[in-house]
């Protein structure tokens, strides 16, 4: 490979701005510049893996700046919350790219002319080889070959097996010269115009995708519209109109746990949701399932199943006896007993509003404290155990809540362990009237819930090919030879005045080749059997 | 059970685990054994030395000159740099029985793997000690055929020392029970990417202790042709650096087509399994940082100046990285690859 070429050395050119800028462009273009913009890759992906990420973990980078601000703030300043979207990370890969592009160009001419060069000069002294050897031959002399006879046949020989050969005849000792693996740099120029074309794709596709999130309670039926998403992050490029109008409804999801394990009891060995989807609003519905690593795939928006829990249909009534909230509540498990945090607000709630937090247990036990947990987590025997509160939730002034999240600063307690009233504990189709005729709270059933993702991604094909392409152009170049051969014929007159024909035969790598060794044997004995070697019996 | 889980099988999964055991011992003897090897063969080429230089002084100082360095290598009965068996190899009884050694442990460790698989009803890799376990013995196998055409045997202190801190590092570091797949694992990409990232990986563990030791015998070279005394005989029964870096380099191109691969399998599963291929968590950072190192690598290779010792260095740097990746990044760094389930 052209090594040598690229290896300019450095020298303060005395020239004007065309000079200069030709200056780097050839620093920036050569080997050792490459090398090191990918060891600098390297080591800038590295903070990413150190400092929590926005664009993976946003929540923890918040909790990040809030334990430590001053630190904090540092680090955002250079961007170590962003890594991979950093000026300087960006940058380090740009200059690789418009390096390696610099570099492909230039490679991809010479290679084509190379292939349409005919094989190198046959070097005056094949000796000087690292692989080389001489066969004196005899039967073809008494056949009646001429040297340029033999030295075609070489030629066809070397053909045969894969070189691309051309025979001399002219002058005085005729020859033939051989090249083989042009393939090598062709593969090589694949690999690293595919990765061109991979971070190409990535860029461009992901501009037009988009991902959100949705949580989905049994029953409940997804529309593929904004407002059917709980968040949603497009693309740059994205527009509206390019979300497809499918639908899927979640009939059921099962979880099966491990039963049998002592070691590993409860922890679940499977998920999968029953839905029903239809492809557009007048489509036939159909029955699919939706599995971790089995994602259902509707024409490239795929839904992804993340996360599950249970969630208690529950209803709520206010003092005057009307039904204030009804509905199942989305609960957040908080351990593998699917011990779950939830929240239920009722703003409808007359004369003042009702808000309730407290856990779900869904097999209720108590402990040896006497404390009350969940043993296992399918609902054998499901039970709420809440606070409850009345007065302002805080929903009426238009800031954005998080509905897992109750604002208790303005609310009066009702219920609560500490007071005389105590907690609320519901076991299913209970119902629990509120102290001071509030109202009541009624645990009617419990459901299942999924969270799942649905992303859009066009890049997938295109990235797809070329990682493909990329791995076969880097197969192809690192195993494959690339190496020269040559043979030469030689006719001369020993002392006896007896004519020797004597074949000189030399091989050459170009760059890394092991196998250079075995070549020249396989070569030798392939001229051996076209003509065979003089018997010297005695010598 | 509802779905078609097979069951576990807790009997066998305890004669796996009796098995690493014993093959960890095995594999800690052939270590010492090794060690012995080296020690004892680096004597007996001091013997051979001295015996030469003597017969060799005789006839010089019959011939009147002194001081000239005996003419013959001895170590070159013994080894050669094309890692081929010699004639006189024969003769290092210690390293034949490190071998067989070797070997038993690479059996008795194999039959631990496979039972652990059957225990379980799916390919044991599924872990940290599964890794580990199915890791080491990889090194191990990969080491023992390779012994078969190429005399690696100076190895075998360093490779069968790394293969038996892996095996106790899953033994003691990890013990675990045979068990289920958590859903996220179960997928036939696990089969696929984590075997070729195992296998790589092993790979690596190779052409690292390669590489180390092509840097020592590069220093010891070094400091020999400034004319200080040698300080690691036992090294003289090492090849030289050169045919080191080429051999490394070979088994290194290979491991990284496969690490190549396992980065692209890991990014079609984490499509299935998360939708998304890449998202920069924290164990896709370091595959990615480590696939870099090692391109790196190849294309120190291939530039002026960088050849040699320097591209050594990227290699190991490249080794230690996905020695960091496996370690403090599967302990202590959370991210979606800390198997946790859902
Ligand atoms: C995205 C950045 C790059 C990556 C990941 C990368 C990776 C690689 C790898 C893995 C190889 C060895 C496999 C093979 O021979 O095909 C290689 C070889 C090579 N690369 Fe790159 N490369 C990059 C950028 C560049 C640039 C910018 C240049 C030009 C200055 C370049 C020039 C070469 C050359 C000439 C070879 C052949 C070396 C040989 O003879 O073995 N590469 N590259």
């Amino acid at each position: 490979m052209a090594k040598n070429d690229m290896k300019k050395d450095v020298a303060v050119p005395a020239l004007g701005l065309v000079g200069m800028l030709r200056w780097a462009w050839t620093q920036l273009t050569s080997m050792k510049t490459a090398l090191f913009l990918l060891l600098l890759l390297a080591v800038a992906a590295v903070p990413g893996s150190l400092f929590p990420q926005r664009s993976v973990n946003p929540e923890q980078v918040t909790i990040y700046l809030t334990n430590k601000p001053t630190a904090g703030e540092w680090l955002d300043r250079f961007q170590l919350f962003d890594v991979y979207s950093s000026v300087w990370f960006s940058a380090i890969y740009m200059l690789l790219f418009i390096s390696l592009i610099g570099c492909i160009l230039p490679r991809v001419k010479k290679h084509a002319k190379a292939l349409r060069t005919p094989p190198p000069r046959t070097p005056s002294r094949l000796n000087r080889l690292p692989q080389n050897g001489t066969i004196e031959i005899q039967s073809a002399l008494e056949s009646g070959l001429s040297d340029a006879e033999i030295a075609r046949q070489a030629a066809a020989l070397l053909k045969k097996r894969g070189y691309r050969s051309e025979a001399r005849t002219e002058g005085p000792t005729p020859s033939a010269g051989a090249e083989r693996g042009y393939i090598r740099e062709i593969g090589n120029l694949l690999f690293h115009i595919s990765l061109v074309g991979l971070l190409a794709s990535v860029g461009i596709g992901g501009a037009f995708g988009y991902n959100g999130q949705r949580v989905l309670v049994e029953g409940e039926t997804f529309v593929n519209s904004l407002v059917s998403y709980d968040s949603f992050k497009p693309g740059t490029w994205f527009k509206e109109d390019s979300l497809d109008p499918y639908s899927v409804k979640l009939d059921k999801f099962n979880i099966t746990f491990d039963r049998e394990s002592t070691t590993h009891f409860g922890q679940p060995i499977d998920f999968t949701a029953e839905v029903e989807t239809r492809r557009s609003p007048d489509a036939e519905p159909q029955k699919e399932t939706i599995r971790v690593n089995h994602p259902l795939r509707i024409d490239g928006a795929d839904m992804y199943l993340v996360g599950n829990g249970y969630a208690p249909v529950v209803t709520v009534r206010d003092g005057a006896g009307n039904v204030a909230f009804s509905g199942p509540v989305v609960s957040v498990p908080q351990d593998g007993m699917y011990t779950s945090l939830m929240v239920i607000k009722a703003p409808d709630a007359k004369p003042d509003q009702l808000g309730f937090q407290g856990f779900l247990l869904p097999t209720a036990m108590t402990d040896e404290t006497g404390f009350a947990i969940s043993g296992d987590p399918n609902a054998i025997n499901p039970q709420l155990q809440l606070n409850s509160y009345y007065g302002n939730l805080g929903l009426d002034d238009g800031n954005p809540q998080n509905v897992y999240v109750l604002e208790t600063d303005n609310l009066k307690e009702l219920n609560n362990r500490n007071l005389d009233a105590g907690g609320i504990v519901l076991s299913a189709g209970q119902t629990y009237k509120l102290p001071d005729g509030k109202g009541s709270i009624s645990f009617d059933g419990l459901k299942r819930f999924i969270g799942v993702d649905i992303a859009y991604d066009p890049s997938k094909r295109p990235v797809a090919i070329f990682a493909a392409l990329s791995l076969l152009g880097l197969g192809i170049s690192l195993f494959t030879a690339r190496r020269r051969a040559w043979v030469k014929v030689k006719t001369s007159v020993d002392g006896s005045g007896r004519e020797e024909r004597i074949i000189e035969y030399g091989l050459l790598a170009r760059g890394e080749d092991h196998g250079l060794e075995s070549e020249a044997k396989e070569l030798r004995k392939l001229l051996e059997q076209q003509w065979p070697a003089v018997e010297r019996a005695g010598v | 059970m509802e779905n078609n889980m097979p069951t576990i099988n807790v009997a066998l999964g305890q004669y796996s685990d009796l098995f690493m055991l014993l093959a960890a011992i095995v594999y800690a003897s052939a270590f010492v054994a090794f060690a012995w090897d080296l020690a004892k063969s680096s004597k007996l080429i001091q013997e051979i030395d001295a015996a030469t230089l003597a017969s060799e002084k005789k006839v010089l100082v019959a011939a009147g000159a002194v001081g000239t360095p005996p003419s013959s290598r001895a170590e070159d009965e013994l080894v050669n740099d094309s890692m081929t068996y010699t004639a006189s190899s024969a003769k290092r009884m210690a390293a034949k029985i490190a071998v067989s050694l070797t070997w038993l442990g690479v059996l008795l460790q194999g039959f631990a793997v496979v039972a652990r698989g059957i225990a379980a009803g799916r390919v044991p890799w599924g872990n940290m000690y599964e890794f580990l376990s199915t890791g080491s013995f990889l090194v191990a196998l990969v080491f023992s055929l390779v012994l078969l055409k190429k005399d690696l045997r100076f190895m075998g202190t360093f490779v069968i020392g790394l293969v038996t801190v892996m095996l106790c590092g899953a033994t003691m570091g990890f013990p675990t029970p045979v068990a289920h797949l958590v859903p996220a694992l179960q997928s036939y990409w696990l089969i696929i990417h984590v075997s070729i990232a195992v296998l790589a990986s092993s790979l690596f563990t190779i052409t690292f202790a390669m590489n180390v030791l092509q840097l020592v015998q590069h220093w010891r070279m070094d400091a020999l042709a400034a004319g200080k005394p040698d300080k690691m005989p036992f090294m003289r029964l090492v090849p030289g650096a050169a045919p080191l870096e080429n051999f490394a380099y070979r088994i290194n191109a290979v491991a990284f087509v496969m690490w190549t691969f396992t980065v692209m399998a890991g990014a079609i599963w984490a499509e299935a399994a998360w939708g998304r291929y890449w998202g920069w968590d924290t164990k896709e950072v370091w595959s990615f940082v480590i696939w870099v190192v090692y391109a790196g690598y190849l294309h120190a290779r291939a530039t002026g100046g960088w050849t040699g010792a320097r591209s050594a260095w990227l290699s190991i740097i490249g080794y230690l990285c996905i020695v960091f990746n496996f370690t403090v990044v599967n302990i202590y760094f959370n991210g979606l690859h800390s198997y946790a389930g859902l």
